[in-house]
């Protein structure tokens, strides 16, 4: 198995300027994380807002440098602060971010969202890239008639696939998806986590999937990483890291998650009968 | 004798295409003590029938029950500064989101002393006192400090803290509470979950939970309501609804959950449901 990803040691700080009556500090939004992806496979990220998750999310995307560590991706190592982001690694690896509503430009039609990448990236004609876009909205579940369409014409489900289609238009091989059915209802949720999965058969895609929820989670996953205040305090596949949480933040986290079985809801009224 | 009592509930919206209804005769009971949650997608009618119930619709909504009555009194018929007297006092609601559902022009502790204000005639000092006990109940780290902070110096768990701290200023009898931690980490639904339940033991209140999370149902209700599309499809008591669900759509709605996957895709509601209006139009 080819490893397509690979962080070693990333930290990330950000600078808080000061002022008058207030000194200059520094936050450590991500304290030396490493981690590697193989090809096909899903890693998560679980944690607390706050504690990094997305930062890290956005240094993997190269869109936030790292201020030290190494990414490597495919084996090459690229470090935007240098500036040697190439069209060809932007292509790689792209996003899908949290909120569907903020996405998408209300002002753009889906046709100019999904073809824009292209246009930016690639010398692609213009009728190969409305193909291509027209080919990703079916796939996706969407149709023909959606491509002169605004986003306010959409549910949530339905701008979230807009938002995937957009993310593989420029055929990546690594997808970034940063709580992608959190702002999702439950029966829409089910249907995006299984495009997800047709998608990552299909293409072969590796997933980084950033989240909170762990149902979703120990659904999706081949690998966890439990984040928490910017360092990885676990790591592992999933079977391993749902059967025996080491550190004491992940077994809070489980602790914390809502169990819908009917034994839980049973010892629940038992407890509120004896109270 | 219930608190709230609802029966038929129709709620219109009028619309440039004509009227849309968006709850299509609901009914429901809520009694003292009791923790009812409401449980259905966007778009089911949850929250606008209990706006219905606050009577916090606009204009264009056309509200119609043969009943809507709270402690036997019927909302509908009462004028309406008799209504705001009830409202925000013996029900009062949490908001779906904290951050957006406070005032930002305003510190927090002048939002919540407004109600003692309106609703309990209370004096600037007696008022500050209440509100520091408030906020100190539902565990907000020093509170005499905190009231002079504006809503976006506080994270999204504490306003939700501050604005549960609102609702049960003035002891009501009953709390409605919509999607009380939709946009909260697990950790922090916790906290605030738990807070709620022990507001609602210590207090005997009526509590209604809106929410589309099935795992919260399980964690808080003892009754639930299923909606979907302004109808109701089910009520039954929490441990019937998981065990024993009877109609379709609730089945569907448990077999979608990520927690319940056992093959390698996630069945999905309308696999599993079809909508028998439409059923019926295309026969």
């Amino acid at each position: 198995m080819s490893v397509i990803l690979e962080a070693r040691n990333i930290v990330r700080d950000y600078h808080v300027p000061g002022s008058f009556l207030k000194k200059a500090k520094t936050v450590h939004a991500v304290k030396g994380v490493s981690f590697q992806v193989e090809k096909g496979k899903t890693l998560a990220i679980v944690g607390e807002s706050g504690c990094g998750k997305s930062t890290l999310g956005r240094i993997l995307t190269l869109i936030d440098p790292a201020t030290s560590g190494d990414l490597l991706l495919e084996g090459n190592k690229v470090d935007i602060a240098k500036g040697d982001l190439t069209p060809e690694m932007r292509r790689k690896v792209q996003i899908v971010f949290q909120n569907p509503y903020g996405s998408l430009n209300p002002r753009q039609k889906i046709g100019d969202i999904l073809t824009e990448p292209l246009v930016i990236n690639t010398n692609t004609p213009a009728d190969e890239r409305r193909d291509r876009a027209m080919a990703l909205l079916k796939k996706v579940g969407l149709e023909e008639k959606h491509y002169n369409r605004y986003p306010h014409m959409f549910s949530g489900g339905q701008r979230q696939r807009i938002a995937i289609a957009r993310a593989l238009m420029l055929n990546p091989k690594l997808l970034v998806l940063d709580e992608p059915v959190s702002a999702l209802d439950l029966s829409v949720q089910a249907q995006v986590l299984n495009l997800l999965a047709d998608l990552q058969d299909e293409f072969q895609l590796t997933y980084v999937f950033i989240s909170h929820d762990l149902s979703v989670v120990r659904y999706i996953a081949d690998e966890v990483m439990v984040m928490y205040f910017g360092e990885a305090v676990e790591y592992g596949s999933r079977d391993e890291v749902f059967a025996d949480p080491k550190h004491s933040y992940t077994k809070t986290l489980f602790a914390a998650t809502p169990r819908a079985d009917v034994e839980s809801i049973r010892a629940r009224l038992a407890k509120k009968k004896a109270a | 004798m219930a608190l709230l009592e609802i029966e038929n509930l129709v709620v219109e919206f009028q619309t440039a295409s004509g009227p849309f209804r968006a709850v299509n005769g609901v009914s429901m009971k809520v009694h003292e003590r009791e923790v009812l949650a409401i449980v259905g997608e966007s778009g089911s009618g949850k929250s606008v029938s209990m706006l219905a119930a606050m009577g916090l619709l606009p204009w264009t909504a056309n509200v119609t029950a043969d009943k809507l009555t709270f402690n036997g009194r019927d909302l509908l018929a009462m004028p309406a500064n008799e209504r705001r007297k009830i409202i925000g006092k013996d029900i009062a609601m949490i908001f779906q989101e904290p951050v957006a559902s406070l005032n930002p022009c305003f510190t927090v502790g002048f939002q919540i002393e407004e109600v003692l204000r309106v609703h309990m005639g209370l004096d600037k000092s007696a008022r500050r006192k209440r509100a520091i006990e408030l906020f100190q109940s539902v565990g907000i780290a020093d509170p005499a400090e905190r009231l002079g902070s504006y809503p976006h110096q506080m994270s999204g768990g504490q306003c939700q803290r501050v604005m549960i701290a609102i609702a049960i200023a003035c002891n009501p009898k009953l709390l409605i509470a919509d999607e009380p931690t939709t946009a909260l980490d697990v950790t922090i639904q916790k906290q605030i979950l738990d807070l709620l339940m022990k507001l609602q033991a210590d207090h005997g209140m009526g509590l209604i939970m809106i929410t589309h999370n099935m795992g919260v149902v399980a964690e808080t209700a003892d009754r639930v309501v299923v909606q979907y599309k302004g109808r109701k499809m089910e009520e039954a008591d929490v441990l019937t609804l998981f065990e024993n669900p009877k109609s379709n759509y609730t089945r569907a709605l448990l077999a979608a959950l990520p927690d319940n996957a056992t093959g390698d895709r996630l069945p999905t509601i309308s696999e599993l449901f079809v909508d028998d209006q439409v059923e019926g139009a295309a026969r």
